[in-house]
Order: C-alpha cells, then structure tokens, then sequence
C-alpha cells in the first residue's frame, strides 16, 4: 500500500497529478466539440503549428503562452478562412497551413537556436517541472472554457449540429467557429507542454469518442467526455511514475485502453453511434 | 391582396457564388398566409431563394424587404443535409431554436412545457427522449418542423421537405403543411416533386435562376412553362381535376450496341 502511495509523497508529482487530471478534463471538454464538427485532423494539424509558434516565441523572447497562443488563433482563423472560400477543401488548407507554420519552426531550430534540448519533451510531453504557474495558468483556461461554452452553450450546440439552420435562425455562425477557433488554439498551447505536441490530438479525441459510444444525449455526452479525460489524466500520469514513461503517452494509452475496453461491453451498438467520429479516429 | 400585407419582398435580386449567377432579376412577394411551392430542376436557385429570405445569402444587386416589419422565420432544412448521428435526442434538438432569452444550457420549465406543446400538435408527445435517428422518416420531418415551429414564425420555409421519402410520409408531409397553413402560418416550400407535392399547393413559381412563371398549378403546369423551367419536353396529363407531369421520352436515344459499331475493337 505504501508503495502505491509513495508517490503523492513527492511535491512534484502532487503538481503532475494536477496538470494531467486537469489538461484531460479540459481536452475532454474541447474534444467533444471537435469531434462533433469534425476538427479532428484541424486538432492534430494545430499542435504542429502552434510548435512553429512555441520556437518562434522562445526565439523572440515572448512569452510562450502568448507567442504560441497568437499563433495557434491565428492559424486557426487563416484555416476557416481559406477552407471557407471553397476553392481548396478544409483538409487541403490545414496541411498548407500547418505544416508552413511547423516548418518555420524546424527551420529556426536548424538554425541552431538552442531549443533542440527541449524538443523531445516538447513531442512527446512532460511533466518535469510543473510550476504553481503552469498550474494557475491551466485552471485559468478551463474556467475561461467553460465559462464561454455556458454561455454559448445553445448556440455552439446549434452550430454544431446545423451550421445552415443556425444561420438561418439568426446565430451568426462566423463568431461561434472563430470562438471555437480561440477555444482550440488556447487547449492546445497550454496542455502541449505536459501530452506532447503528437499526442494533444488523441487526448482531444478518445475521450470524446468514448463518451459518444456511451450515450445518444449531447449534454450526456459533454460531461461524461470530461470525467474520462480527467480520468486519463490522472490514471495516465500515476501510471507514468511507475512504468517510467512519458506523461504524453501514458495519458494518451490509458484513454485508448478505456476505449477498448468501452468497446468490449457496448459492442457493435456503440460504433454505429460514431459513425460522426471515425473518419477522426 | 394588397401589397403592405407581403410578409417578404424580393425585388430584382441577383445573387451569385463568386462570378457564377445563381439568381437572376427575380421578383417575388410572399403574402401573409400565402402557401407558395418555388420548382425548378437542380442548381436552379430554389435553396439559394430561401438562403436570400433568412439573409444567409446577400444579393449582388436587387432589395430584400419586410414590408410589414421583421419577422420570425422556421426553416426547415433538407433531411438529407441533417446528420443522423449526431448525440441530440427529439426534446433537444426541438429546443434548439430557442435562442432568445435564456443563457444557460438547460431549459426552463415554461421552454420544455412549449417544446412538448408542439411536438403534441405534430404527434411526437412520445418521443421527446428517443434519439433522432430512432424516428420513422415522417416523424424525423416532423422533428424539424416542430423546432422551426419553436421559434413562432410568421413564414415557414422548407428545402424539399419530401426528397427521399415513401409514399406514406410525402402524404404525412403534405397533409401536415396544409393544417398548418390552415391555422394561418406563410409557407414558402421548394420541391423537385411536380405530382405528389407541387399540383397539391394554391400557388407556384417556377425558377430557373430566373422566374419563369407564377400562378396556381393548373396554369403553370403546362408543356410550355415546364419545358422553359426544366429544358426538356414534358406533357402534362389531368387526372381527377388535378394536373399530372409526365416526362417525354427522347426520341434520339442511341443504342449502345450502334455505337459499339460504330467503334470496333
């Protein structure tokens, strides 16, 4: 039993437990309108940007959170924008825009700027040295979060599930995606540091998928998405001190696991309800 | 009628998606109570028509205006554009449209009250808690009517509303919106269905980009207007007092075997 307990002993790993359980339930939240509107691959494409925009701010001497966070709205914006005037599709105009941005911060590594240390924790995240700060800062955005989706609540709901009737109804629509825009870019500059720049995109997702598998209510599927990416978190990051992995990774298993193992009790009924999600998956 | 009575008023509106004309010049008054079917064939305009009526769609040139001052609108989209999948049960997808007043998420007692009061009317008061895809095709109609109902309008705008459907729930669908324009709402519907919806409503306009005729059916169903509206020949039959489109066979079909003569290997 001590030893199960040993590591709450460690101040470190109390901050860690946070960060996770917290960066999970956030991801969960987020995740479930990604999924939903089929922002998967933008989820995916964004954290690769948003890494162009952590270098370029670590190399300007801004601030990450606020480097990064510019960066990811505005590659956020720049997507909805050329994916709106149709001439390319969306998944097109993510893969310019991304992998453009990414490539900005490849190219300012290779000009040796002294981030290379930093860039395997940077992909596949850690959870070495969680300040009060980060902790703040993490709590910060959920309450920002969910304070704009309970305020938004019907009108994200309603664009989410019929854009055209929502604009038609008077929801101006162009708002809601920029918001969710803000929404996404803000989740991932502040959990990528602690699940990894590859791995930011699963915590988004799985939990979301589970929670879809679960139930054919919305409001159901918001909260359960949240309980079971806090629960990765927490599981993953507990299961990462003693099986001496990466925080990114174990999270990102621990909710791929839940997701087999969802699969085993609710069976084939389950997968026709994600018809909606697995081309993101 | 007279003309302060028009609910909306289109006139000379032009709309296009970047340089291709998707609307041309079209004039078009929607009356309080009027009950008016908008046909043509595909990429004619006729959902870029209810886009202009909502203001999803601005005109490059012509006005838009609400003679009577501003309405609410209920417009129902096609259901084959609805994602069947989507976690969203009856009660929540109705209570959707009830945008004003409220912040929160969840609903007041009056909201679920009002939302059951119309999915009573359209014969859904058991369903509230199933999900959408669960519903027969009729019902799933029926579902988006009632959340456009939800938002008190005075004209109700519906995209194909019997696209895709049996028999059974065209009859449903039809019957259905001749109650309700009977209680007095404005309907403004478009349909590719010239015999089991369009012949069944008092008045039509028959678009091409442009329009090419109004007036009831029995006086633009005919083998001239149809065949300016579609760009092919059709004939127009009378079956217990109501017209019946037929389509003519083309008369310059080319076997397959002719032509694989005509190429030999």
């Amino acid at each position: 039993m001590s030893t199960l307990l040993e590591p709450f002993h460690s101040g470190f790993f109390v901050n860690a437990m946070a960060i996770g359980t917290m960066a999970g339930a956030l991801c969960g939240l987020v995740g479930v309108y990604v999924v939903l509107r089929g922002m998967s691959y933008i989820g995916h494409g964004l954290s690769h940007a948003i890494t162009g925009g952590a270098i370029a701010s670590f190399v300007m001497h801004i601030n990450f959170y606020v480097g990064a966070g510019i960066w990811g709205f505005v590659s956020a914006m720049m997507i909805n924008r050329v994916a709106r005037r149709r001439i390319i599709g969306a998944d097109a105009a993510i893969g310019v825009v991304t992998t453009a941005s990414f490539a900005v911060g490849i190219a300012l590594i290779s000009r040796g700027h002294g981030f290379t240390r930093n860039f395997e924790s940077a992909l596949f995240g850690s959870i070495l040295g969680v300040t009060g700060a980060d902790l703040a800062i993490v709590g910060g955005v959920i309450l920002a979060v969910a304070a704009i989706i309970f305020f938004t609540y019907r009108r994200l709901l309603f664009t989410t599930f019929d854009p055209e009737v929502a604009e038609a109804s008077g929801v101006n629509t162009d708002r809601i995606d920029s918001l969710m825009a803000f929404i996404l870019a803000g989740t991932i500059v502040v959990t990528m540091n602690f699940l990894g720049v590859l791995l930011v995109a699963a915590a988004l997702v799985i939990p979301a998928v589970i929670a879809r598998m679960l139930t054919d209510s919305f409001s159901k599927m918001l909260w359960m998405s949240v309980v079971i990416g806090a629960l990765s978190g927490a599981v993953g990051i507990y299961a990462s001190w003693f099986l001496n992995i990466a925080s990114g990774p174990a999270i990102v298993l621990t909710s791929a696991a839940l997701f087999v193992v969802t699969y085993a009790f609710t069976g084939a009924r389950s997968m026709r309800r994600l018809r909606t999600a697995d081309a993101h998956l | 009628m007279s003309a302060t009575a028009d609910l909306i008023r289109l006139e000379k509106v032009t709309c296009a998606y970047r340089s291709e004309p998707v609307l041309v010049n079209v004039d078009l008054a929607v009356p309080t109570g009027a009950f008016i079917g908008v046909v043509g064939p595909s990429g004619s305009g006729k959902t870029s028509l209810l886009r202009v009526v909502t203001g999803a769609l601005r005109p490059v040139a012509g006005t838009v205006s609400f003679p009577s001052g501003p309405i609410a609108i209920g417009y129902v989209p096609q259901v084959e554009t609805v994602n069947w999948y989507f976690p969203v049960t009856v009660r929540e997808a109705v209570l959707m449209a009830r945008l004003d007043g409220r912040r929160v998420p969840w609903s007041s007692r009056e909201e679920r009250d009002e939302a059951d009061g119309v999915l009573a009317r359209l014969g859904l008061e058991s369903l509230g808690g199933r999900h959408i895809r669960e519903l027969s095709g009729g019902q799933q109609q029926r579902v988006f009517i009632a959340r456009a109902l939800l938002r008190r309008p005075k004209l109700l705008l519906l995209d194909e509303p019997t696209s895709g459907v049996d028999v059974r729930t065209r009859h449903e669908v039809v019957h259905l919106l001749h109650e309700l324009h009977h209680d007095g709402l404005a309907i403004l519907v478009t349909t590719h269905d010239l015999n089991g919806l369009a012949a069944h409503l008092p008045e039509l306009v028959c678009l091409n980009r442009e329009v090419i005729a109004t007036g009831s059916p029995r006086k633009v169903l005919n083998p001239s207007v149809l065949e300016r509206t579609y760009g092919a020949p059709m004939e127009v039959l009378t079956h217990g007092g109501m017209p019946v489109v037929v389509e003519t066979a083309p008369t310059t079909v080319v076997p397959l075997r002719e032509e694989h003569h005509e190429h030999p290997a």
